[in-house]
């Protein structure tokens, strides 16, 4: 018995949301006393399926010609090495949202989500997760003997255990029911659910062309940049930057948030920030109720200022 | 061709979420409901379909007699029928079971339903109907097509767009990019007074097996004060994100 992750890849790489998901499994796995088993689909190399025992697997098992956007043969897979599983292990990612729920179905394993809590009593497993675009956190209690859990990117602490990974490769190969024909991928962009900082910036900033400041703190900081609802509606960013309640809800270890008057439906989405930054020509604009830090300025001044400090700070 | 759009009824995002019971349940009090914003773009997307294809429209959800106001609200935006099957989810699956025991005994080639419903967010609803069904599942959709039963869709991948083709019967898990905020369909006095005479039919339910409970809720810890930072003094700013708050 094992308690199985599926390893997401990217490009043949893992990212931090899939050591996330396997760290996770390994800290429920110490208490279960079992071992954590990898899935994982696509071409990786061996050398990076290696790093899956850093953070606690004990073995993969590498499914190199099924691909990760087929999400009905993924479940499959899983399922097939889950019968006997207490628990299925996902990062709360886009991929995982289109193959989670089947394996939930097939097994008939509840699932949960948005999971922020560790596995604490092993014979009634509640977990905390998101609810109500984060203005509610939520105890959930599993009805099944199994269950399918997804947990928030950057939520947990990645720990180290140095296991070696046992490696086995399937040649399986399956037919997909989706005719994947192009990927439009946003090159070198950081993804913003796993951003460790964000740069998000509104309507303050007057228009699309002044977001030249906002894109030279986000690279410097090594930050992915955001915005507000209504300027992803009127053009100036792409829709996939738009965050708050609409959008996509974020947790970074800080968000900057510029010229966002912070109204209900954009917090909802971007207070699980560990950290939060509001810079604002208004005193009384409602984000600063809601930041650690607050800067009453205008955001063509201060943006600037901020960045030459970041830069002196890196230098020395 | 038959389209069926999965609606839920949330909180108004300007809604204060609270519970009671012990903080054991939603407290519904005072709250106004609307259509789950996902939804509304595949409502609206669906009734584009409608004037370009001669499609026709079937909204359902899963709920008590409370709900029918948004029921009506979706006839008036174009719906031609509505459905409700009487139950009150306790859960994600429960609420897959029913929609797709409806749809298994109907005729419908294209389900429409919203990425996520932005009251439990679980997101797993239209996963789960599609593994039930053994059809295709589109998630977090952003573009569709449509060319006889061949379909095109576009669907957000963390860092990117998917072009994907394929053919119906499928689902989808729908959002911005359907159409577009600007298109959004807002009911008309005529669509109102129509609404009215379109059928609403309520089906009973069956099998109420849930997988998970909700057992509580808690409100998230209360944020400290603000720190405020003279503009003039930018570096104090740099210097507590740095030592103080560890996050640059
Ligand atoms: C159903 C629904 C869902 C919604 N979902 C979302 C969502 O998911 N995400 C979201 O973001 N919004 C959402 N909204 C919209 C939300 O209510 C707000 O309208 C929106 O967040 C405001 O965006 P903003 O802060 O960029 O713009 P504004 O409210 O116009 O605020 C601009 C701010 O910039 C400041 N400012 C102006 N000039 C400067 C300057 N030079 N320097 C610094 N500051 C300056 C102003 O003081 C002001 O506070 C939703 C609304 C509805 C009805």
């Amino acid at each position: 018995m094992s308690i199985i992750v599926y390893a997401e890849s990217w490009e043949g790489k893992f990212r931090k949301s899939t050591y996330e998901a396997v760290s996770y499994a390994k800290n429920m796995s110490e208490i279960l006393q079992q071992e954590v088993k990898s899935i994982t689909v696509g071409d990786i190399s061996e050398e990076e399926l290696k790093k899956l025992g850093i953070y606690g697997s004990s073995s993969v098992e590498s499914y190199p010609n099924i691909s990760k956007s087929d999400g009905k043969s993924v479940a499959e897979i899983i399922k097939e090495h889950a019968q006997n599983s207490k628990f299925i292990v996902f990062s709360n990612t886009f991929n995982a949202k289109s193959i989670a729920p089947r394996v939930s179905a097939k097994l008939k394993a509840g699932i949960i989500t948005n999971i922020i809590s560790n596995l604490e009593n092993n014979n009634e497993p509640v977990f905390k997760r998101q609810s109500f675009s984060s203005k509610a956190i939520e105890a959930v209690k599993l009805n099944t003997n199994q269950g399918v859990l997804s947990i928030a990117p950057n939520s947990f602490e990645l720990s180290e255990k140095q296991l070696d990974c046992k490696i086995s490769v399937n040649q399986k190969t399956t037919e997909s029911d989706l005719n994947i024909i192009g990927k439009d991928i946003n090159k070198g962009k950081i993804s913003l659910s796993e951003a460790e900082v964000i740069v998000s910036a509104g309507r303050g900033l007057k228009g699309p062309e002044n977001w030249n400041m906002i894109e030279e703190l986000a690279d410097i900081l090594g930050a992915a940049t955001a915005c507000s609802k209504p300027v992803s509606d009127i053009g100036w960013r792409p829709h996939s930057e738009h965050v708050g309640q609409t959008g996509k809800a974020v947790a970074p270890n800080l968000y900057i948030a510029i010229g966002i008057s912070g109204a209900i439906q954009h917090l909802a989405g971007v207070n699980s920030s560990k950290v939060m930054v509001a810079i604002n020509t208004d005193p009384e604009a409602p984000f600063f109720k809601a930041a650690d830090y607050g800067v009453v300025g205008d955001a063509f001044e201060v943006v600037p200022k901020l960045i030459e400090e970041i830069k002196s700070l890196r230098n020395n | 061709m038959n389209i069926l759009v999965c609606i839920s009824s949330v909180p108004d995002t300007t809604s204060k979420i609270n519970f009671t019971d012990n903080n054991t349940k939603f407290d519904s009090n005072g709250v106004q409901f609307v259509i789950n914003p996902y939804d509304e773009f595949g409502l609206t997307k669906a009734v584009f379909l409608k004037e370009e294809n001669q499609a026709s429209i079937t909204v359902l959800t899963v709920g008590d007699p409370s709900v029918e106001p948004i029921l009506r609200k979706a006839l008036a935006i174009g719906a031609d029928k509505a459905i409700r099957i009487n139950y009150s989810p306790t859960d994600s699956y429960s609420t897959a079971y029913q929609i797709a025991n409806h749809i298994n005994s109907s005729e419908y080639d294209l389900i429409i339903a919203g990425k996520e419903s932005s009251d439990y967010n679980n997101g797993a609803v239209p996963g789960m109907i599609a593994d039930m069904l053994e059809i295709p599942f589109i998630n977090a959709c952003n573009g569709l097509t449509l060319e006889g039963n061949n379909l095109k869709l576009t669907r957000e991948i963390d860092g990117g767009i998917e072009n994907i083709q394929t053919k119906t019967p499928i689902i989808i898990g729908g959002q911005k990019g359907l159409v577009e905020e600007s298109e959004l369909k807002i009911p008309n006095m005529r669509g109102i007074m129509t609404a009215r005479t379109k059928p609403l039919e309520v089906i009973e339910s069956s099998d109420h097996t849930s997988l998970t409970e909700s057992i509580s809720f808690e409100k998230p810890a209360a944020k400290g004060s603000c720190k405020m930072i003279d503009e003039n003094n930018i570096n104090e700013l740099v210097q507590e994100l740095h030592n103080v708050a560890k996050v640059i």
